[in-house]
C-alpha cells in the first residue's frame, strides 16, 4: 500500500515539473514535438531510476559511514555524470538501437536538475533501496507525462495562426504550463 | 583534520574510481568506426534534410561506408557529391538522375469549387481532420494551408492563389513536402521532365468536371496521343512513365481539359510545325 501510495504521490500529486518544479529547462527546451519529448521522457526515466540506486548505495555505504552526509551534492553529481557516461558507452556497445533511440537526449540529462532532485528527495525521505528505484522510475514517469502533454499543446498551438503576435511562441508555452501545473494541483487532495 | 581529510579523500577516491572505471570501460566497449565514415562525412553538405532516405548526413555516411546504401543518394549535392564519396571509397559512381518536387494540381481558387468555407487552423493536417477532408470540393485536390511550406527547409515552395507551387530552382528533392502532404499530391520527378498530368483526382470524369475545370477526366485521348505509349490510365487518372516519355507535347495538345501542362513551350511550336507538314 505504500508503494502504491508512493506510486501515485510521484506520478501526479508530487509530480516533478508540474509541482516540484525540477527540470523545467529541458520541459520546455524538448518539449517541441511529440517524438523528441518522447525521446526526452524514456532517458530520464532511465537514469533516474539507475541514478536513485546508485546514489542510495554511495550514500548508505560510503558518505554515512565516514559522517560526512553533507557532501552529498557533490557526491550525487559526480554518481550521475559518471553513471550517464558509463551507460551511453555500454548502450553504443551492447544496444545500439536503444541507443539511437535516446540519441543526444542521454547526455543532455547529465545536467538535468530532476535527476539530482529525485536523489536528494530519496534521501530526505529516507527511502530504502526498493522504495528508492520506484520513487525514481515513477518520478521519470511523471515527468515524461507532463512533458508528452505538452508537447501535444504546443503542436496544436504551433499551427494555429490566430494567436497574438505577443505571446506567440515561449511565452504561450510558458503559460500553458502554468495553466497544467494549476490543474495538476486538483491532484492534491489524493495522498 | 578528519574533518577535512575524509571527505577529500572519499570524494576524491569515488572521483578517481568512476575515472577509472569510465576510462576502462571506453576501451571495452569502444565501437570501432570505419575510418571511411568522417572522410564521407566531410564531402556531404551537412543540412540533414533527409533526402538520401537516412536520418541525416552523419547516418548516411555510416550507410555508405558500411555498403548498406550508394553513394549517389545525396540530392542536394549531386554529381558533384558523389563524386568526391567515390574518390573516398576508391570506385567510379554514376551520378544520380537530379530530381525536382512537383505539385500535381492546378484547382486555384477560381478553377476548382469549395464545399463549405474553412475557419479552422491554416495547417492541411489539421483541416484533413475536418468532415470531407478539407473545404475544396475536389477531395484529391491541394488544400493550400502550407504544410508543405513549413515542411520545406529550403523555401522552395510558395502558395500561390491557394495552390502549393515549387520554385525548381531551390527544390533539392529531399522530399519533405512530400511526406508532409496528407494528400499526396506532391511528386518527386525528373529534373529533365517537362510535361506533367497535373491533376491527382481518381474520381470518375464526371464528378471531376463538377468540381474542377482543369482536372483529369479520364478521356484517355492523350493515352492514343502518346506516339511513344509513355501514358496509361491508373484508377480514372492519366499517368506519365518518365522513362518513356519524350516530352514531346502531343498529350497536352490533346487534353481537353489542359490537366496536362508542358513547359517546354519552344519545342512544343517546332512539334505542331511537323504536324502540319
Amino acid at each position: 500500500m505504500k508503494i502504491f501510495t508512493l506510486i501515485i504521490s510521484a506520478l501526479l500529486v508530487q509530480n516533478m515539473v508540474l509541482s516540484r518544479f525540477l527540470g523545467i529547462c529541458a520541459f520546455l527546451g524538448v518539449s517541441k514535438k511529440i517524438e523528441t519529448a518522447k525521446g526526452m521522457g524514456a532517458a530520464v526515466t532511465f537514469v533516474m531510476g539507475l541514478a536513485s540506486l546508485i546514489s542510495y548505495v554511495i550514500f548508505q555505504f560510503v558518505l554515512v559511514p565516514l559522517h560526512i552526509e553533507y557532501m552529498y551534492t557533490i557526491a550525487f553529481i559526480l554518481v550521475i555524470a559518471a553513471l550517464v557516461q558509463f551507460v551511453e558507452m555500454v548502450l553504443k556497445k551492447t544496444m545500439p538501437d536503444l541507443y539511437k533511440a535516446l540519441g543526444i537526449y542521454l547526455p543532455l540529462i547529465t545536467t538535468n536538475c530532476a535527476i539530482l532532485g529525485a536523489v536528494i528527495i530519496n534521501m530526505n525521505e529516507k527511502f530504502n533501496l526498493f522504495e528508492s528505484l520506484v520513487f525514481g522510475i515513477v518520478s521519470g514517469l511523471g515527468w515524461m507525462l507532463a512533458i508528452i502533454i505538452l508537447a501535444g499543446l504546443r503542436e496544436r498551438m504551433e499551427a494555429n495562426d490566430k494567436m497574438p503576435e505577443a505571446v506567440k511562441g515561449l511565452p504561450a508555452s510558458l503559460i500553458v504550463a502554468g495553466l497544467m501545473a494549476i490543474a495538476f494541483l486538483g491532484f492534491s487532495g489524493l495522498v | 583534520m578528519t574533518d577535512i581529510l575524509y571527505p577529500v579523500l572519499s570524494l576524491g577516491g569515488l572521483g578517481l574510481l568512476f575515472g577509472l572505471v569510465l576510462g576502462y570501460a571506453s576501451k571495452k566497449f569502444a565501437v570501432p568506426v570505419d575510418p571511411k565514415v568522417p572522410l564521407i562525412r566531410e564531402c556531404l553538405p551537412g543540412a540533414n534534410c533527409g533526402g538520401c532516405g537516412f536520418a541525416g548526413c552523419d547516418a548516411y555516411a555510416e550507410a555508405v561506408a558500411s555498403g548498406a546504401a550508394a553513394p549517389n543518394c545525396c540530392p542536394i549535392g549531386g554529381a558533384p557529391v558523389a563524386t568526391k564519396i567515390g574518390e573516398v571509397l576508391g570506385v567510379t559512381v554514376d551520378s544520380s538522375d537530379p530530381k525536382v518536387a512537383y505539385v500535381k494540381c492546378q484547382g486555384t481558387c477560381e478553377k476548382a469549387k469549395d464545399k463549405y468555407e474553412y475557419y479552422g487552423l491554416k495547417d492541411c493536417q489539421e483541416a484533413m481532420n475536418v468532415p470531407g477532408t478539407g473545404a475544396k470540393a475536389c477531395e484529391f485536390g491541394c488544400l493550400g494551408y502550407g504544410s508543405c511550406v513549413k515542411a520545406c527547409a529550403f523555401n522552395a515552395i510558395d502558395i500561390v492563389d491557394g495552390i502549393a507551387k515549387v520554385n525548381k530552382e531551390n527544390c533539392v528533392a529531399c522530399g519533405a513536402c512530400v511526406k508532409a502532404c496528407p494528400k499526396s499530391i506532391i511528386e518527386l520527378v525528373p529534373e529533365k521532365q517537362k510535361v506533367f498530368v497535373t491533376c491527382n483526382s481518381k474520381a470518375k470524369g464526371l464528378d471531376v468536371k463538377n468540381v474542377c475545370s482543369v482536372g483529369c477526366i479520364a478521356c484517355s485521348l492523350c493515352v492514343k496521343a502518346c506516339p511513344k505509349e509513355a501514358i496509361t490510365m491508373v484508377n480514372n487518372l492519366s499517368v506519365i512513365d518518365y522513362s518513356k516519355c519524350v516530352n514531346c507535347g502531343l498529350c497536352e495538345q490533346k487534353c481537353p481539359t489542359k490537366a496536362i501542362l508542358n513547359f517546354r513551350q519552344p519545342v512544343k511550336a517546332k512539334v505542331q510545325v511537323e504536324e502540319v507538314k
